[in-house]
């Protein structure tokens, strides 16, 4: 295979996999809130593969029910976080020197406090839950892409054409769509796309931690903190293949990614 | 007496394999069946516009080019292939390069170092000394970086690190960029100075006429590949030039009435048929679009053209078209600088 | 050092006080806008519900909700600059105490992951970054990216299943064993139920490093003066000694104390699934628990160590980067 099928192969195949994670997960959402004692604390086996609970619900189901709340939702947040960071990287980028300081500082500010201990603080501050976490990663995941943002409409005002364009008469509005959309539009995607597994890794964590959705919902974070309990008891697997399942989607978020940097800039490409 | 020969290079081809939007793969073809000859105590100037390959040249033939290049036909060192065993124990001992910036020297590595290849020895750092002062670079060069040096001083470090070895083959790929003419010129006549040591010396430029008042043979270096290769006394007149292109150059040149030759050099990627220089020749005629063009013997030299005899026999062409932003090999940066 | 120096110097001091200043306002209105009343997750519902009303009046005003969130917040950065950081409310002693402790507890563990990540990612980096596109550089990256997708908190329930439940080697969790008093708590103690932790910390936070430094050594491998040391007979690992290290030595020192805050999230993460009861574990109790003035201390403190490594970065690039410490001498 070339570089080029490969590059689509990997492509398709995780986002393949990740929208019937989705899905399914999204389809049975009420299943995995049915509990059943007489199926309970079962060890993986073909009609459970990830076993059961102390309450007999079906871990495969809960699992991935979990983890479709997790793409979902760190779909969601990587968007919101994207557009802001587009928002903040233009704004400090065009209105001047005031508010470039002012974003700069932001930024820095953002960054000086270690993201988990803001995603508690964040949290705690729309006192936890569903929107404790979406404003969290929202408002944590945001810099480094409003800086490569600003630094590229930066090097595009100043570019010759650009001004060229302006002495030409072109209104601001004309040289921001015609110009230096195109440039800035692929930048934001794959910022966007390296987003994601970000987001879902830091909603796993912050909701392991206990600050992020509520332990009645099947999310993935609920899960592994609730294994830990069982732990001792020789139970591996309530930790063990939830686990990997979420680190098997993070990574096909990471080939997701990576496959569209290569298509768009095949500078990139090393082989 | 002839001199030996010490590099001989033919059919040379180098390609690149590239990704284009959306991971297409294509290859680029930089340097196409370039072929030149090198003497000992001699110079041989490769001449031909700046951003058309040459430096390319310089490191294909000591092996040095990126992974993703590929590189066919002959390179002979001392009548032996260049390559693998040979190309090792030579590179940089017997054969040597003088790169073109200051972006090949460590910036975080004091020059003397750097021009010793780290080696201490008693004997290293008093002919990094000398060397330095032949030059005329103050000796606390030695203990600075290479930012703190001016670009004529760079190039002369650059020129001392060649000689800290024993050297055959100089291969010295453009050293005047951003220098003024005194400064050129000098950094000319240290390369005369070598090759009277004995040494041969592979000079790559784009100025035809600093080449020529130190060259002792001239590779017309077009598009990618050498159309003509004469002794420099060729140059002389108009007449003894055997390709049109050649003819071109010596029009353009100032004290031959500065006529710039219509068109562009196609670009490395651009695919022609026949002739590479078809497109801008006076004398094409049907046949130089149709055949490839062999690089063959005309009369004791080497020449990319089926029909050399028209060019041979024209004074001056009448058809030749001039405009006013046609190219100008060699003149634009030496006009800029006066 | 020159005049200009020392200005920059005072102006970069300048700037991290600013930022601790502007890191202590903004944990303190997250923590003040919060919806979650401090009286119920701290007296309880039962005691508030058995309370007269004057008692629950005078408690708000004991906890300061009645005034002003500016003065409050004014008062408080008065008291933590004379060294008085408040009262925690879980653990009922002075948040300095606390936090002093719980950074006795932590300090190694965090230092040695800091150490180890750094150490052992910049030589797989190198390594990786030497040998591009071969084996080893697809080894290293594919590790790295393997490590990348994995939250830290499970890796450290992966280590703690494989070498406290199944080969039973090393101690489940908490920072000594359970039962021995604190006089009786040998160093090897100390040592033993760090080195899980420690390890879920460091093999995590390779990852970032060895790529960054992979790909600053890649940059190097290609760069004109590399090429130029090929072209004079230099062998590879001459090369890299030469020339590589020599060039991402810099890079990498910023990017190591840059790590700081990557550690230091790391491990509020893994101490909570050891119990270990270091400043990690106490951040998200206090979170839990309320527990504000604990929260604001950790945070501040937090903030000086990871501000304070970035501009020690600066300083230190600009004493040993020539190109800025002669230009500045130059530029006089």
């Amino acid at each position: 295979m070339n570089q080029r099928k490969k590059t689509i192969f990997w492509l398709a195949a995780s986002a393949l996999f990740l929208l019937a994670v989705a899905f399914l997960g999204y389809l049975w959402r009420d299943e995995a809130l049915v509990t059943d004692f007489s199926r309970k604390n079962l060890a993986p086996c073909l009609k459970y593969p990830f076993g059961t609970d102390f309450m007999g619900r079906d871990m495969f189901v809960r699992t991935v029910t979990g983890l479709s709340l997790s793409i979902r939702l760190g779909v969601l947040t990587a968007a919101a976080s994207a557009i802001f960071a587009g928002v903040m990287g233009i704004g400090a980028a065009v209105l001047g020197k005031a508010a470039d300081s002012a974003i700069t500082f932001l930024i820095d500010l953002v960054m000086g406090i270690p993201h988990i201990l803001l995603l508690v603080l964040i949290s705690y501050a729309c006192g936890k839950g569903f929107w404790g976490v979406a404003v969290g990663i929202t408002l944590t995941h945001w810099t480094s892409l409003a800086r490569l943002i600003r630094g590229e409409v930066m090097q595009l005002k100043s570019s010759q054409y650009i001004q060229i364009a302006a002495k030409l008469g072109q209104s601001r509005l004309q040289i921001a769509g015609k110009h230096m959309l195109p440039h800035i539009l692929p930048q934001f995607f794959t910022g966007l796309i390296l987003l994601f597994p970000h987001a879902i890794l830091h909603e796993a964590s912050i909701t392991f931690l206990g600050f992020g959705l509520s332990p009645e919902q099947p999310a993935i974070g609920v899960i592994l903190s609730e294994s830990m309990r069982y732990l001792a008891m020789g139970r591996w697997w309530l930790a063990a293949f939830p686990g990997a399942l979420l680190m098997i989607c993070v990574l096909l978020f990471r080939v997701l990614g990576e496959s569209v940097c290569r298509l768009i800039d095949p500078g990139s490409v090393h082989e | 007496m002839e001199k030996q020969i010490l590099l001989q290079v033919e059919g040379l081809s180098i390609s690149f394999a590239q990704y284009t939007k959306g991971l297409r793969r294509r290859n680029l073809q930089v340097i196409r069946d370039l072929g030149l000859t090198v003497r000992s105590g001699e110079i041989t100037a490769v001449v031909g516009s700046s951003g058309s390959g040459k430096s390319l040249l310089a490191h294909g033939i000591l092996g040095l080019l990126p992974y993703n290049a590929s590189m066919s036909g002959e390179i002979l060192y001392k009548g032996q292939e260049l390559t693998g065993r040979l190309l090792e124990n030579v590179r940089g001992r017997e054969i040597v390069l003088v790169p073109q910036s200051v972006s090949y020297l460590d910036p975080l590595m004091k020059v003397g170092n750097q021009v010793r290849k780290g080696r201490k020895t008693a004997g290293a750092l008093e002919r990094c000394r000398e060397l330095l002062a032949r030059y005329g670079l103050p000796p606390d060069t030695e203990s600075r970086y290479p930012f703190e040096l001016s670009g004529g001083m760079i190039r002369r470090v650059l020129i001392s690190t060649a000689l800290m070895e024993e050297p055959e083959l100089v291969i010295a790929d453009e050293p005047t960029p951003g220098l003024d003419l005194t400064a050129a010129k000098r950094v000319m006549g240290h390369f005369r100075e070598i090759a009277d040591e004995g040494t041969g010396v592979l000079l790559i430029t784009h100025d035809l006429e600093l080449a020529l008042e130190v060259a002792d043979r001239i590779a017309v270096f077009y598009a990618g590949t050498t159309l003509e290769e004469m002794e420099a006394s060729a140059f002389q007149r108009e007449e003894t030039l055997l390709h049109p292109y050649s003819q071109a150059l010596y029009r353009a040149m100032p004290q031959h009435g500065f006529q710039p030759l219509a068109g562009t050099q196609p670009y490395a990627g651009d695919s022609y048929e026949g002739c590479v220089f078809a497109p801008r020749c006076p004398y094409r005629g049907e046949e130089c679009s149709i055949q490839e063009i062999p690089y063959r013997e005309v009369r004791g030299r080497k020449v990319r053209c089926i029909r050399p005899e028209l060019a041979e026999m024209s004074g001056s062409p009448g058809k030749m078209d001039r405009s006013p932003d046609a190219e100008n090999l060699a003149l634009t940066e030496r006009g800029r600088m006066a | 050092m020159d005049k200009r120096q020392i200005v920059r110097g005072f102006a970069g001091l300048a700037r991290v006080l600013l930022l601790i200043l502007g890191v202590s306002f903004a944990a303190f209105f997250l923590l003040a806008v919060s919806p979650i009343d401090p009286l119920q997750s701290n007296v309880g519902q039962a005691a508030l519900g058995s309370m007269s009303q004057e008692q629950i009046d005078k408690l708000r005003e004991y906890w300061g909700m009645n005034t002003p969130m500016a003065v409050r917040f004014w008062n408080w950065a008065w008291d933590f600059i004379r060294g008085d950081m408040g009262v925690s409310l879980l653990y009922r002693r002075p948040v300095a105490e606390v936090l002093l402790e719980k950074t006795a507890n932590s300090l190694w563990m965090m230092a040695a992951a800091w150490v180890l990540s750094g150490v052992i990612g910049f030589a797989l980096g190198v390594w990786a970054g030497a040998n591009r596109g071969k084996w080893q550089d697809k080894l290293v990256t594919g590790y790295s990216l393997l490590m990348a997708s994995t939250p830290a908190f499970f890796l450290a329930l992966v280590l703690l299943m494989v070498f406290s439940v199944w080969l039973k080697v090393l101690p489940v969790g908490f920072a000594v064993p359970v039962g021995t008093a604190a006089a009786d708590v040998t160093l090897a103690d100390r040592l033993v139920h760090g080195i899980l932790p420690a390890a879920a910390l460091s093999l995590t936070g390779i990852s970032n490093i060895a790529l960054q430094t992979r790909e600053k050594m890649a940059e190097v491998m290609e760069s004109d003066y590399v090429l130029f040391a090929q072209a004079r007979g230099e062998k590879k690992w001459t090369m890299i000694r030469r020339h590589g290290l020599r060039n991402i030595a810099l890079p990498a020192m910023t990017l190591q104390f840059a790590s700081v805050s990557e550690i230091f999230g790391g491990s509020v993460l893994v101490e909570q699934v050891f119990s270990y009861p270091g400043l990690g574990q106490a951040a998200v109790d206090a979170g839990l628990g309320s527990d504000v003035p604990l929260l604001l201390g950790i945070t501040v403190v937090s903030a000086v160590i990871v501000f304070g490594g970035n501009a020690l970065a600066d300083f230190l690039y600009g004493i040993i980067d020539p190109r800025i410490r002669k230009g500045r001498e130059r530029g006089r």
